[in-house]
């Protein structure tokens, strides 16, 4: 019950009749005759035990004001329409939770040197409990939450949700894929088997053919004029310090903007007609009906 | 009275709205900025200075190996006899130190063939590194060409491009000849008619006005 109270008034589910007197249910039928029955030293412990969860949200409730923030943030209207395809930037943001998490898990056994590089992930895949398995999943990983990216942007790009206000929104997500991008093209030396060490020569030429300032690009990636010692240590920090912070940072940022701006309405919505035929005259019928709630298609 | 006490005030003749706005502290005649202003400025001077003296030396650090030259390196690769003019010898040595196997590279070595107007005194050593994107090419005797697995670029006998994507011939390593063993030093690339440049990096053009939009880079030795 104490719960409800940091959900803001008009959200909260009214009380059913009979229930909404306090914790011991109704009220005695007859409070004249009958004295209020005091409640036990067990019962009184119960209802503070019961109550337990909901102070201490309050206690830190009254200190952050958090549940004005959370409550705006999750019970924000959302358009007539929303579909599915909404839901892949949230999917791809759980992608990169996994990643993430079973990124931090692989480190704990990851060396990042060229000796003992492959030997570590030899060890991860064939000796550790579960290795391959969460291996797997980041490997695999990788690429899904590319594919989400991708499938992401082109939601918005097809739902014109990239349009004003949301311009600056779209240009976080565009820095979003190029670093989501660089993870996957980092990540990939890891292992140091014959694949990767060749993909990320292959990568790392493709860089240096932008004119002027690729081959210095190529440079700063390997650390020196050829692939070496130092460039799988390069790419370890820049994988798994530097991108990594730097997204997440700009996760918030994306969020904030969703939630300050609020989500489209698909295209394919209009602004809603009058469902019944209102008895409108003949001079009115030129003019747009749209008072009745759905979000303009903006 | 109350004159008087205007004018310990300081405030005597002035005008209602000048009474409204008294002086900051700390204002004297003729000063050029009010003390906020000066502690704003000097406040984020500072904070610009102690950021900068913090995240200029860590780019620096990470930035330094563009402009580092390694030490020269030769390896010996075989007695002189070893190597003919009419075709090439497959050698394997070390171009980076300290990374194992990564660290190797294969070269094909051969004597400079009069026929081909070389030097038959000089040693040619061609490195396997496609000028395409860097992948390992195979010298295929039979052909008498280089191939490489990945795009499918050719090469002919003396490296230069005849098929496929890569952008120019393939690299060569400096070769000298130590008390008559062949020692193989560091890379250089040529242009298209094998005239010697720094070292690029696979995908770059050399030659003409390339040289300029795929600048030589510090890290790179002087060609021979």
């Amino acid at each position: 019950m104490k719960l409800d109270s940091l959900i803001p008034a008009p959200l909260r589910k009214p009380a059913k009749p009979g229930q909404g007197n306090g914790a011991r249910g109704a009220a005695p039928a007859d409070l004249k005759t009958t004295p209020p029955e005091r409640p036990s030293d067990a019962q009184r412990l119960g209802d503070k035990a019961k109550d337990a969860p909901a102070d201490v949200l309050a206690w830190v409730d009254q200190r952050t004001a958090a549940s004005g923030f959370l409550t705006g943030m999750l019970y924000r209207k959302v358009p007539k329409g929303t579909n599915w395809f909404y839901t892949l930037g949230s999917a791809t943001l759980i992608a990169f939770v996994v990643q993430a998490t079973t990124g931090v898990f692989l480190a704990m056994f990851y060396t990042p040197s060229t000796t003992q590089a492959y030997a570590s992930i030899s060890h991860i895949n064939n000796d550790v409990f579960l290795g391959q398995f969460v291996h797997g999943m980041h490997k695999w990983g990788s690429s899904v939450m590319v594919i989400l990216v991708f499938l992401h942007m082109g939601r918005t790009f097809f739902f014109g949700a990239y349009k004003y206000p949301r311009e600056l929104n779209w240009v976080i997500g565009v820095v979003l894929l190029i670093l989501t991008m660089t993870m996957a093209f980092t990540g990939y030396l890891l292992p140091f088997d014959q694949r990767s060490f060749w993909a990320s020569v292959v990568g790392i030429n493709i860089n240096g053919t932008g004119p002027v300032v690729g081959p210095y690009l190529s440079d700063f990636l390997r650390a020196g004029p050829e692939l070496g010692a130092t460039t799988l240590s390069r790419f370890y920090a820049i994988h798994m310090l530097l991108v990594p912070g730097a997204i997440s940072a700009l996760i918030g940022a994306h969020l904030y903007l969703v939630v300050k701006l609020g989500t489209t309405a698909p295209p394919w919505l209009r602004a809603d007609k009058p469902k019944v035929a209102a008895p409108v005259s003949r001079l009115d019928a030129g003019a747009e009906g749209n008072g009745n709630g759905a979000e303009p298609t903006r | 009275m109350a004159d008087e006490a205007n004018k310990q005030n300081g405030v005597e003749g002035a005008s209602p709205a000048e009474r409204a706005k008294p002086d900051p502290p700390g204002y004297f005649e003729g000063e050029s900025m009010t003390r906020r202003r000066a502690f704003t400025i000097a406040a984020q001077g500072l904070g610009g200075i102690a950021g900068a003296a913090v995240v200029l030396p860590a780019v620096g650090f990470a930035v330094a190996p563009i402009f580092h030259r390694g030490k020269e390196r030769w390896e010996a690769v075989g007695p002189v006899g070893d190597f003919v003019e009419d075709t090439y010898r497959q050698v394997v040595f070390t171009e980076t130190e300290g990374i194992g196997d990564a660290g190797k590279t294969t070269a094909y070595v051969r004597k400079g063939s009069k026929q081909l107007g070389e030097d038959p005194k000089s040693i040619v050593a061609v490195s396997n590194r496609c000028a395409h994107l860097g992948c390992p090419v195979r010298f295929v005797e039979a052909a008498g060409n280089f191939i490489c697995p990945c795009h499918g670029g050719v090469y002919d006998f003396q490296g230069k491009r005849i098929g496929g994507p890569p952008v120019r011939p393939l690299d060569h390593f400096q070769a000298r000849i130590r008390n008559g063993q062949v020692e193989l030093g560091p890379r250089y690339s040529v242009t298209s008619q094998l005239e010697p440049v720094r070292a690029r990096d696979p995908g770059e053009f050399t030659g003409g006005v390339w040289e300029y939009l795929y600048p030589p880079r510090p890290s790179t030795f002087p060609p021979p």
